[in-house]
């Protein structure tokens, strides 16, 4: 029998996501993949997954989703959001695993993800990944071009994802304790490439502004209300690249950032670009908070990228086992939930 | 003086710009800039976009440094060849019937001319491929005369279907899959530009020709079930 998960209730948009597909944009293949490349791998890293599997990336109210495998070990994170396993569906009391830890899920119970709090996206890997069939070296889905991921699109209630495994390793649970995805005070940019297309007073108000993420945002650009950005020349421009984060303004003044289902060429002039190191906390931000900005240098961007860097590199050395807060905790998971199997306890 | 400038866009990527215009004169040093710069497997270097106008570059930089790649890139500007086309040449079918048409009509109106002759004109040029970009495998073909240059729709359509032959301002397309579209379309192409199946498979590349060839709505027909794709011409 395939080992599946099940999706009951697909949450506002649950796609399959990994790192994207780079190497393809002379193609016209945009490059997709996670919003928040960091939460993204850190979700891998807890269940024993290379940083690149292709996990669920769930946006603003989380999924329900029955495990149809003889166990799967999850981990979720990104957002501040309430995860319980109930034993089946009409369990009324389910336990609490929350994020940043590794837990193990048995055939037939169900996994619960809530609304998200603080954050746009929370990610949720399984062990050994979804059996899927990459396209352009990736399973992420870009819903635009119907392409990776399950058929191209969000999932919808009904979806059976196939599993590598058809159960949870022996290795045990893990926690990560000091993940940092607090946002920036200001998104850091590199002025440019089309600066010049505007006027000083405009590129001074992109510095000293305050800008609203609009409710028609999505995974390919993030779309921002404030004060207008005044163009010096003309807005329409012969189409150029466009690399992440560029910050482009069309005719109205008002700014949209490129996220990670940006169309690989684009005819408006791009007046700065959020440095990479940024690039997976902007992924967070979600619909209605406010956001600025200030100008960095390359050298400075390099500095931060580099620590970026290291902050990826270190996670697996950061995890620890898994162990339950309390006694009484320990007892509840033991004894009441006969659903929920977790490795720490039987050690 | 250089006809071009360097540009970060980001801490990650350069943008080569050769300035706000389409010339195909333009487009082929951006496609032989990005070629030498391909053939010279520079480390750090992650990708190679040429557009229109410009070519970017993705890197690494804490493998290649900014200053070392706008070096290497004045150099490799400094003996770039001149060539004249770098690109394949390809035949590709397309009908120009009314029932694949929906704009010809409103087309050859605006432009002041009989429906045939639009035909006759679009299909008589030798197109070049200045880059594949906005969806996998839309190539943007050019140039169309003044006479067929148009300004988009008011309203894009929100589905078109694949094949469909749109024109635009200096510019016309195929789409390769079905897509928003805010075009004219005046043909239909039964010819396969796109297969998806997880390999390189746009058909067409920036810096190639392509000669379109009229067939009526049979032949059309026909191709279509034959699985058309476009036919390379040896040159």
């Amino acid at each position: 029998m395939t080992a599946t998960l099940a999706i009951l209730e697909p949450g506002l948009q649950t796609t399959i996501q990994d790192l994207g597909r780079p190497g393809f944009q002379h193609l016209g293949v945009a490059v997709g993949g996670a919003l928040d490349p960091l939460s993204f791998r850190a979700a891998n890293i807890l269940v024993g997954n290379a940083p690149d599997v292709g996990a669920l990336e769930v946006a603003y109210i989380g999924p329900k989703i029955r495990v149809e495998a003889d166990s799967a070990r999850f981990a979720c994170v990104g957002a501040h959001v309430s995860v319980e396993v109930f034993p089946d569906e009409t369990a009324r009391t389910g336990t609490a695993v929350g994020t940043l830890r590794s837990f193990t899920a048995r055939r037939g119970d169900i996994l619960r993800i809530g609304v998200l709090q603080d954050s746009a996206v929370v990610y949720v890997a399984v062990e050994g990944g979804f059996a899927l069939q990459p396209v352009f070296g990736s399973v992420s889905t870009y819903i635009r071009g119907g392409m990776g991921g399950w058929h191209g699109r969000a999932l919808v209630a009904g979806d059976q994802l196939p599993l590598h495994r058809q159960a949870a390793s022996e290795r045990g649970e893990y926690e990560l304790s000091d993940l940092d995805l607090s946002l920036p005070p200001r998104f850091r940019v590199i002025v440019g490439p089309q600066s010049d297309y505007f006027s000083e007073a405009g590129l001074r108000q992109l510095f000293s502004a305050q800008y609203t993420v609009r409710p028609d945002s999505n995974r390919m650009g993030m779309r921002l209300s404030g004060p207008k950005l005044e163009h010096a020349q003309g807005f329409n421009i012969i189409s150029d690249a466009i690399a992440p984060g560029s910050i482009q303004v069309p005719g109205d003044g008002q700014p949209i950032i490129l996220m990670a289902d940006r169309q690989t060429t684009g005819g408006y002039p791009k007046i700065a670009t959020v440095i990479s190191a940024d690039i997976p906390a902007l992924g967070r931000v979600r619909l209605g908070s406010s956001i600025a900005f200030e100008e960095v240098t390359l050298e400075e961007a390099s500095r931060l990228r580099r620590l970026f860097l290291e902050e990826i590199d270190s996670i697996p050395r950061r995890l620890t086992p898994y162990t339950p807060g309390d006694m009484t905790s320990r007892l509840f998971g033991a004894n009441l939930i006969s659903g929920v199997v977790d490795a720490s306890l039987s050690a | 003086m250089a006809d071009y400038r360097v540009m970060s866009a980001g801490d990650t990527a350069l943008v080569v710009d050769f300035g706000n215009r389409i010339e195909q004169r333009i487009s082929e040093r951006v496609v032989a800039l990005g070629q030498s710069l391909s053939e010279q497997k520079i480390l750090g270097i992650s990708e190679i976009v040429p557009t229109i106008r410009s070519l970017i570059i993705y890197y690494e930089p804490l493998v290649a440094s900014t200053g070392t790649l706008q070096a290497l890139i004045d150099d490799t500007m400094a003996s770039l060849p001149v060539v004249e086309s770098s690109g394949r040449l390809w035949q590709v079918p397309v009908c120009y019937d009314p029932e694949l048409a929906p704009d010809l009509i409103y087309v050859a109106e605006a432009c002041s001319m009989p429906p045939a002759e639009v035909v006759e004109l679009h299909s008589s040029i030798k197109y070049h491929v200045y880059m594949l970009g906005f969806l996998p495998g839309l190539a943007y073909l050019g140039d169309l005369p003044d006479t067929l240059a148009l300004p988009r729709r008011e309203s894009p359509r929100l589905k078109v279907a694949a094949g469909s032959v749109g024109i635009g301002g200096k510019m016309t397309c195929i789409y390769p899959m079905e897509t928003p579209c805010g075009w004219h379309l005046i043909g239909q192409s039964p010819a396969a530009l796109w297969a998806q199946n997880g390999h390189a498979d746009a058909v067409l590349s920036a810096g190639d020709k392509v000669q379109l060839q009229p067939v009526s709505l049979r032949e059309f027909e026909q191709l279509r079930a034959n699985g058309s794709t476009p036919i390379p011409i040896l040159s």
